[in-house]
C-alpha cells in the first residue's frame, strides 16, 4: 500500500473573504449563487442580515466576515449557501463570499482543543495552511441563545 | 367491477391575511386575528395614560367595559424608527390594540414557511413564520407576541396603581370639598 492511499482525502469549498480563504465540507454546501436582493425585516438575532429567496425557500443570510476578519465585508460576490445543523434538522444558511470559489480535495487535520470554536480542522493547500470552519459554531442559532443564557446564570467569580 | 373513488385533489390552503405598514416595514397578519380596525384619532378620547416602568412601547390604555386593552406602539415594539401611528388594529383574543402607520392591502396567502432557526431571539414570539408574495418575503407576525405574559403583569400592576392613585385623588377632592 503506498502512501497516498492511506491519506483520507476530502473534498471542501474553498472561499474567499477579502484577503483570506477559508474552507467548508463540500458535504456541507448546497450551492453557489449570485447576489440577490436580501429582504429585510426586524428581528433581534446578531449577524443576520435577512433572506433571500432560492427555488421557493426562504434563506436567511448570515454575514460571518466579522467574526472571521474582525470587520464587516460590504461587497459580495457570490452566496455559499450551506446546510446548517440544528440537532436534528437541517436548514439551509447563506454565507456571503467575496471572491470565487474553488473544489479541492485534501487531507483535513482534526482541531485541537485550543483552536477557536469555529474552526473544525486545517488543511493545506498551495502552500497556505487554510482554516475549515465549522458553521454551526459561525452562523446563530438556538444552541448560542441557551449558551449565552448559562453565561448569563453563572455567578460572578469573586477576588 | 368498481373503480376506487378518485382522490380528490387537496385543495391548497389558503389564508386571508392583512398586509400593513409600520415606520415603513411592511407586515403581515392573519385577519381572522383582526376583531376591529380603528383610526388612532377615535381613540384619543377614550384612551388613558399608563406608564409601566422598563416598557416603553405601551403608553395607553383603552377600557372596555372590565377588559383593558393595552396600546402597543408597533414602531417600538419592532424597534423600528418611530412613527405616530395612524390605525389601531385591535387584535382578537388578546388584550393588544397595535398601532400602526395604516393598511397596505387584503390578500392570501398559500403557504406560510417557518422562520428559519437562525432567528433565534425574540423575533421567534414576534412572528409566526415568513411568506413569499409577488417576489417579496413579508413577516407574519403572532398576535399574541406583542405582550409577554411579564409585560401583562407588569402593565397590569400600572394600571392598578393608576387606579388607586385615581382615586385616591377623588377622595380628597371630595374631602376638600
Amino acid at each position: 500500500m503506498t502512501v497516498s492511499t492511506e491519506l483520507e482525502l476530502q473534498s471542501f469549498v474553498l472561499l474567499r473573504l477579502a484577503e483570506r480563504r477559508f474552507a467548508v465540507s463540500a458535504n456541507q454546501i448546497a450551492e453557489l449563487v449570485a447576489p440577490s436582493r436580501v429582504f429585510r425585516f426586524p428581528h433581534r438575532t446578531p449577524k443576520l442580515e435577512g433572506v433571500i429567496l432560492r427555488r421557493g425557500r426562504i434563506v436567511p443570510v448570515c454575514d460571518v466576515s466579522e467574526m472571521l476578519l474582525g470587520k464587516r465585508l460590504t461587497s459580495r460576490r457570490f452566496y455559499l449557501i450551506a446546510v446548517r445543523n440544528y440537532g436534528a434538522q437541517r436548514e439551509w444558511v447563506a454565507v456571503p463570499v467575496t471572491g470565487e470559489c474553488e473544489l479541492i480535495k485534501a487531507e483535513m487535520m482534526a482541531a485541537v482543543e485550543s483552536d477557536a470554536p469555529h474552526v473544525a480542522g486545517w488543511l493545506s493547500h498551495d502552500g497556505d495552511v487554510i482554516e475549515v470552519l465549522n458553521l454551526d459554531a459561525i452562523t446563530p442559532g438556538p444552541e448560542h441563545v441557551r449558551a449565552e443564557a448559562a453565561a448569563r446564570q453563572r455567578p460572578e467569580a469573586r477576588p | 367491477m368498481r373503480l376506487a373513488t378518485p382522490a380528490k385533489a387537496n385543495p391548497a390552503k389558503t389564508e386571508q391575511i392583512i398586509l400593513f405598514r409600520v415606520s415603513g416595514q411592511l407586515f403581515a397578519i392573519s385577519s381572522a386575528s383582526v376583531q376591529e380596525v380603528r383610526s388612532a384619532d377615535s381613540m384619543s378620547g377614550g384612551a388613558t395614560e399608563i406608564s409601566a416602568p422598563g416598557l416603553r412601547k405601551v403608553r395607553h390604555v383603552l377600557r372596555r367595559g372590565d377588559r383593558s386593552l393595552f396600546i402597543v406602539n408597533g414602531a417600538m415594539h419592532f424597534g423600528l424608527h418611530v412613527t405616530e401611528g395612524a390605525q389601531l388594529f385591535v387584535l382578537r383574543k388578546t388584550r393588544t390594540a397595535l398601532l400602526i402607520d395604516g393598511i397596505e392591502k387584503m390578500t392570501t396567502m398559500s403557504r406560510l414557511q417557518a422562520l428559519p432557526l437562525s432567528f433565534c431571539h425574540e423575533e421567534r414570539q414576534w412572528y409566526r413564520g415568513l411568506t413569499a408574495l409577488d417576489q417579496t418575503v413579508v413577516p407574519v407576525v403572532h398576535p399574541e407576541g406583542f405582550l409577554s405574559p411579564e409585560e401583562l403583569a407588569l402593565l397590569d400592576a400600572a394600571l392598578l396603581q393608576a387606579d388607586k392613585t385615581a382615586s385616591e385623588d377623588l377622595e380628597g377632592t371630595n374631602a376638600a370639598q
